[in-house]
């Protein structure tokens, strides 16, 4: 299945760049400039620990959803039905990497689905869409 | 309680059990032709809103006997008064019915209201409608909380609830189409009873294609509807990934039975499409943040909390089993060696994983488990692979240990034929461990039950007499009458001694009990039968606080939780949640806070939505008193129908202590040291006799003096009236409450 990777010895979590991942997703994909909306996140924290903050397409997500909003598409990546998707936000509570965003004008929350439009903004070339083994449902 | 995991290879290879969730008997019949056979009877129309702030501020009248269909307003003295769900029912019920109505008097109504915070789709256990009527067993107003999605659809497609009243001549069924905005009664002859194919056959011919399935709610009784007092109500909602019906229960009290009075084989409903806004909240951004929270918190900590999401309820029965607390015959005792054999554990593997059970969407507690592919052995349906809906642990207690079965797939069947017929798996439970008794001690005998040889764990007598009482056959029949009813049936003809079955016959108001042992919790005692509907654990469940942890040893302490947490559980039925995700998982510090039993960080939570939705602040003060005014307005609706009084708080002695010889020589040396210890006397010097009447004098002495710190506390008087200080302070003194309690308050 298709997964985002980013290369961490790459990325450097932004210690030297403008987090051009984040703004090209908000501003392509969500038409909106503030990076904080992206549906992923790279982040140095105080304590010098670097976290990225990305969708593995894992798919416990799949198995909590109530509306069966959540599914794999033929690539393995997880899509959310947004007419199907009841904003109950069992997904954003249960995903153990919380990868869930929000946003004020949505009730549907969203993540990354892979579309790589994130790959040719970062000046690191540190992303890249792998093809990974789909991991089994988990029972969660 | 041995090793628990011997046998399971066994077990496993040889009931098969069974992983694909969609393998099922397929209902075979013609939709079209059922369809077709249906006659209308009315069609209206209204307007579809959803609701503000939680309130669509109308409620919807059907009488089947006239026909007539009309709007009933909200008013803001509902509001502020009575809240929603239970408060509405009983508020509706009120000026529908006299005192001398009985349930089966075409004025007396069934009234379904969700409440306002029901439909919530982002906090878990959102889902909850309330039903109230004059109950065929209690002759009071009995109220159940319900799952399923009925309740939600109801409220987004424009009502705070349905109220039903008359009784049609012939089979009918109610189609609210939130949709598109009409209301049609229809003759509808040829549907089948049973709720398991009624409800898969109505989704299918009212939905308009696949996806519309999951807007589709039957309520439906079920063929013991017909045939006993007994009968209950299934709601249901359509399991997108099982792609078959699920079925939630409105079990106690009989209300099943009043539906198929009037006549009604279902009520169908299709709502609009659920988003996550519907309820229109005043703050929906709390409410999110909030769901969330405990979404993680579940996450987090259910798999070492309570594990509800892989068991359900279910997983406590070996837990009661250790504390003595599983009823085990007729609660004659508290554990079993065969315990094991219904343990959680085998609930793990037999309910079905990697599927989403909440009754309502984000309840991610998903407690609604369900036990696919059972290959059933007996009845009308024997050779069908179904799918069944549990088993929670009132039908693992009721079904199994009380009646001696420790045979899960015994259990799995009785619960299947329990919903399908439309019969309260507790109520059952304890009915079947009386007559059960009743057989060992030969009250009954081969002879008075047609054959039918009822002893301990008889599974197979067991189901034959459910399937005997569904079709109005047999010594089923008198099963069907509950307990209080068969006590006086029996007696009226010498069976047995009128002392021992009221001593053995776990009723109380003519409600059967629940499946838990009170014994050694004097303060559960108390919650059960200090009850206004009857014996449950709805209001109150002390168990673990009282005789456990030891958190209550005075009366006045025991008084003051059978004040605060009937109060506290009310309003959950007030407002549409259910009860679970307040204390079946807990913060983490849950244990630092202060009074950590009543989960301070959850109540903070119910307390930030309740605001949220309305946009007006409450205290937990605030909490208590709505509650309050329902809770004493039920217990005044109670003594207008000629109950509610101390007389009916009475507790039936085995609830208490120990009735017969062997049930004292079974814990004797507790029991012995309890006479050392509470009366001060000297129980090697004393007969077993005399023992076994030392404590009932101790016991029944204890539990007035409860009932007098409890009345006291709860602004009642010696004989349970509520005073008429409490009734004004509450706000509740309208002039037909009051004309109810004056002549007793009078005589004080």
């Amino acid at each position: 299945m298709k997964t985002l990777k980013i290369d961490v010895d790459k990325c450097n979590y932004g210690r030297d760049c403008g987090h051009e991942c984040e703004s090209a997703c908000a501003s392509k994909v969500f038409k909106h400039n503030d990076p904080l909306r992206a549906a992923l996140h790279i982040r140095l924290l105080e304590n010098g620990e670097c976290r990225a903050i990305v969708c593995d397409q894992c798919g416990d997500c799949v198995v909590v959803c109530p509306a069966d909003a959540l599914k794999r598409n033929k690539k393995g990546i997880v899509l959310l039905d947004k007419k199907l998707c009841v904003g109950c936000y069992t997904c954003v509570g249960f995903c153990e990497k919380n990868v869930f965003e929000r946003n004020p004008e949505w009730l549907e929350p969203y993540k990354c689905i892979a579309c790589g439009i994130c790959l040719k903004a970062c000046p690191k070339a540190a992303l890249e869409i792998a093809e990974v083994p789909a991991p089994s449902p988990r029972i969660i | 309680m041995g090793n628990p995991y011997a046998g399971l290879t066994d077990y496993l290879a040889f009931h098969r059990v069974e992983t694909n969730y969609r393998h099922r008997t397929e209902c075979d019949t013609d939709v079209a032709k059922l369809r077709a056979a249906h006659r209308l009877l009315k069609e209206t129309t209204f307007t579809p809103k959803l609701p503000e702030r939680g309130y669509c501020h109308r409620g919807m009248y059907i009488n089947v006997s006239t026909l007539e269909i009309k709007e009933q307003p909200v008013t803001q003295t509902m509001k502020d008064i009575f809240i929603g769900g239970r408060g509405f029912g009983l508020w509706q019920l009120w000026h529908a019915v006299t005192p001398k109505t009985r349930w089966c008097d075409p004025e007396n109504e069934i009234i379904i209201s969700p409440g306002p915070m029901s439909g919530i789709t982002q906090y878990p256990g959102s889902g909850k409608s309330i039903v109230v009527t004059i109950s065929p067993q209690t002759e009071i107003p009995i109220d159940s909380n319900v799952g399923g999605y009925f309740g939600p659809l109801l409220k987004f497609s424009g009502y705070d609830f349905l109220e039903i009243q008359g009784k049609s001549e012939k089979d009918i069924l109610i189609f609210i189409d939130g949709q598109n905005g009409t209301v049609s009664i229809e003759e509808c002859p040829l549907e089948p009873l049973d709720s398991h194919i009624l409800a898969e056959l109505l989704t299918e011919m009212y939905a308009e294609n696949e996806a519309d399935k999951v807007n589709i709610s039957v309520v439906s009784a079920g063929s013991a509807a017909d045939n006993s007092l007994i009968g209950m109500l299934n709601f249901s909602w359509f399991d997108k990934r099982r792609g078959c019906i699920r079925l939630k229960q409105a079990g106690r009290g009989g209300i099943g039975t009043v539906l198929r009075n009037k006549r009604i084989k279902a009520i169908v409903i299709r709502g609009p499409v659920v988003k996550g806004d519907s309820n229109h909240p005043a703050d929906f951004e709390t409410i999110a943040k909030t769901g969330i929270k405990l979404h993680r918190e579940l996450r987090e900590l259910d798999p070492s909390q309570c594990v509800m999401r892989r068991n359900g309820t279910a997983h406590i029965v070996e837990i009661m089993d250790a504390y003595d607390l599983l009823p085990v015959m007729n609660f004659q005792y508290g554990s079993h060696p065969e315990t094991h054999k219904i343990a959680s554990y085998i609930w793990d593997m037999r309910c079905t994983q990697r599927t989403n059970d909440g009754c309502w969407y984000g309840c991610s507690m998903a407690c609604a488990k369900g036990a696919d592919g059972l290959t059933l052995r007996t009845g009308p349906y024997k050779g069908h692979v179904v799918t069944v809906d549990g088993p929670e642990y009132e039908n693992v207690g009721g079904l199994g240990s009380n009646a001696g079965i420790f045979d899960a797939e015994a259990i799995l069947e009785l619960n299947f034929y329990c919903d399908t017929y439309g019969i309260c798996t507790i109520t059952w439970g304890t009915i079947c461990a009386f007559v059960m008794e009743c057989y060992q001690r030969g009250i009954l005998n081969k002879e008075r039950t047609d054959g039918l040889e009822l002893n301990w764990g008889n599974w197979e007598a067991d189901l034959e007499l459910m399937h005997q009482m569904a079709h109005g056959e047999g010594f089923g029949r008198i099963v069907g009458l509950g307990v209080h009813k068969m006590k006086q049936f029996f007696a009226d003809r010498g069976w047995g001694d009128p002392a021992l079955l009221e001593d053995i016959g776990m009723e109380n108001k003519g409600l059967e009990y629940s499946q838990y042992l009170s014994k050694e919790s004097l303060a559960q005692q108390g919650g059960y039968a200090m009850t206004n509907k009857g014996p449950q654990h709805d209001e109150a469940w002390l168990i673990f606080m009282d005789m456990v942890n030891k958190q209550l040893p005075t009366f006045e302490d025991k008084a003051e939780a059978l004040y605060y947490f009937p109060l506290w559980r009310t309003w959950f039925g007030l407002n549409g949640w259910c009860k679970l995700p307040w204390n079946d998982v807990s913060p983490k510090d849950n244990h630092l806070r202060h009074e950590p039993h009543k989960i301070p960080e959850h109540v903070e939570n119910y307390l930030a939505m309740h605001g949220a939705m309305l946009g007006t602040n409450i205290t937990v003060e605030d909490m208590l008193n709505q509650s309050a005014r329902v809770y004493n307005f039920q217990r005044i609706f109670n003594i207008r129908m000629g109950k509610g009084l101390r007389i009916h708080d009475k507790a039936p002695y085995r609830s208490m202590g120990p009735v017969s010889n062997e049930e004292y020589t079974s814990r004797e040396e507790r029991y012995d040291q309890q006479i050392i210890d509470e009366m001060g006397l000297e129980p090697a010097k004393m007969t077993l006799e005399e023992k076994v009447a030392a404590h009932r004098a101790w016991r029944t002495d204890r539990y007035e003096k409860l009932t007098d710190a409890v009345y006291k506390r709860r602004g009642w008087t010696p004989n349970g009236v509520p005073t008429y200080e409490r009734i004004k302070e509450l706000g509740i003194d309208f002039p037909e409450v009051l004309e109810v309690v004056e002549p007793l308050l009078s005589q004080t």
